[in-house]
């Protein structure tokens, strides 16, 4: 229990603040890799992801290729990566964002599927093109679920930034590398509790999120 | 596929490894979260606690469990025991959720049946819940066992041995075969476990049919919305 009390002391420690080592420019580092990486993966697998739900096709092959990919240990892609692309942030951001392809896919296919065919159907019995369904009906009734799926896949990006740190120079996960490479075990449970506390925190807003685009949200269930 | 023919034992020792941490941890999973979910399928009240309590440990990014474990629990972090800890708590936490789905998943009428057949409770949830509930449990348990497979390589980053070796010396050397060979071993072990799991689950349940399923519907709103839940 001392160990933690040294760590919170090592957090609060006005000279590990600033600077270009500092734990709020680490945590500014550590949140822009964990938003690029899921924007980048979000531009790529939504739209795909709504082709699917809203055509019902390929869905199967999609479903394996997400799994697959899941079992893929993401060391071995970091460090492959780290190899090829060289040391920069390149190569963690890549395999972040294949990270969060296959949660935001099955999000996005899982939210389409999801809405009501009696409404789709009446959309579509009203007048309104395929283009209108899916963005005034599939969508808005999905959106729950499919930020559901950007909520998983923020959640394992932050957690898995942490790992960017062995191949590059970003984020906490520095921390905990460089304390463990001095035995310096403050350092390290620090660098631990900053990116829990980071995840949670991120975790705790994109639940709230979720909550409000609720299409019955606020309105008697039908 | 020289380095591997050179490496041969190492590789094999690695994978011993990795298999000693892995399925004991998930063993530990369920086992646990059985428990916890038919707490939280009797005790709907409890189980919102318990299941809110799962998805924040969930919550807590691997790593940094694997450093905070060995200071709550005294033990060494460079210890095999602080990653199967880690990996049942993991495992625990997300396949709690689903256990109490699978016992949710029971048709009632069945229970009253065997409760008018004179079923004791530990008859009733021995021979009527637990063998019920195998075919949702399973497919939570599934998921389990290629994630936790596959977050036994970061223990290498602290230094508890497994094929994750073979990619911290791999990226370290420099030498990529070796990373492909731990990447490849971790997927492969993972699709043997699964596979492992899917015969299980078909000797536990011999009244489900297994007959290829039947087409589905070809108009998408034919399809109930029940879905894209897996």
């Amino acid at each position: 229990m001392n160990l933690f009390g040294e760590a919170l002391r090592w957090i609060g420690d006005g000279s590990h603040w600033g600077g270009p080592g500092g734990i709020d420019t680490r945590i500014v580092q550590h949140l822009w890799v964990t938003f690029a990486a899921v924007g980048i993966a979000a531009v790529l697998a939504i739209p795909l992801g709504v082709l699917i739900g809203h055509t019902g096709r390929g869905r199967l092959v999609v479903v394996a290729l997400a799994g697959a990919v899941r079992a893929v240990p993401t060391l071995g892609l970091l460090t492959l990566l780290g190899l090829a692309i060289g040391i920069g942030v390149e190569a963690p951001l890549l395999a972040l964002v294949a990270l969060a392809f296959p949660s935001l896919l099955a999000g996005a296919y899982a939210g389409i599927e999801a809405a009501d065919p009696g409404a789709v159907d009446a959309a579509r019995a009203v007048g309104m093109s395929e283009w209108q369904v899916v963005t005034r009906v599939e969508v808005p009734l999905g959106a729950s679920v499919l930020i559901g799926g950007i909520r998983a896949a923020t959640l394992q990006v932050v957690a898995t930034a942490t790992l960017a740190a062995y191949i590059s120079d970003t984020g906490l996960g520095r921390y905990l590398f460089s304390g463990l490479k001095s035995r310096d075990y403050a350092q390290m449970l620090a660098g631990a509790l900053l990116v829990a506390a980071l995840a949670l925190l991120l975790d705790l807003l994109m639940a709230a999120l979720q909550r409000a685009s609720s299409p019955t949200q606020g309105k008697v269930p039908s | 596929m020289t380095w591997l023919d050179t490496n041969r034992a190492y590789v094999l020792d690695m994978l011993v490894q990795h298999v000693r941490l892995a399925v004991p941890a998930i063993a530990i999973s369920v086992l646990v979260a059985i428990v916890l979910g038919r707490i939280a399928w009797r005790w709907p009240r409890a189980g919102t606690v318990v299941l809110g309590i799962a998805s924040l440990l969930y919550s807590v990014p691997a790593l940094p469990l694997l450093i905070v474990i060995p200071v709550l629990l005294g033990i060494p972090l460079r210890s095999g025991l602080t990653l199967v800890v880690a990996l049942a708590v993991y495992g625990t936490a997300l396949l709690a959720g689903t256990a109490a789905d699978a016992f949710r998943s029971v048709d009632p009428r069945v229970r009253e049946a065997a409760e008018a057949m004179g079923y004791s409770r530990t008859g009733l949830f021995w021979k009527v819940d637990l063998p019920l509930a195998v075919p949702v449990l399973l497919s939570g348990i599934r998921v389990i066992t290629v994630s936790t497979v596959s977050l036994v390589t970061i223990g290498a980053l602290v230094g508890i041995p497994s094929l994750g070796n073979l990619l911290t010396d791999g990226f370290q050397r420099d030498i990529r075969a070796e990373i492909v060979v731990g990447v490849l071993g971790t997927m492969l072990l993972a699709i043997a476990l699964d596979v492992l799991l899917v015969v299980a689950g078909a000797l536990l349940t011999p009244w489900r049919e297994r007959r290829p399923r039947r087409a589905r519907a070809t108009t998408a709103s034919a399809v109930p919305a029940v879905e894209g839940a897996a």
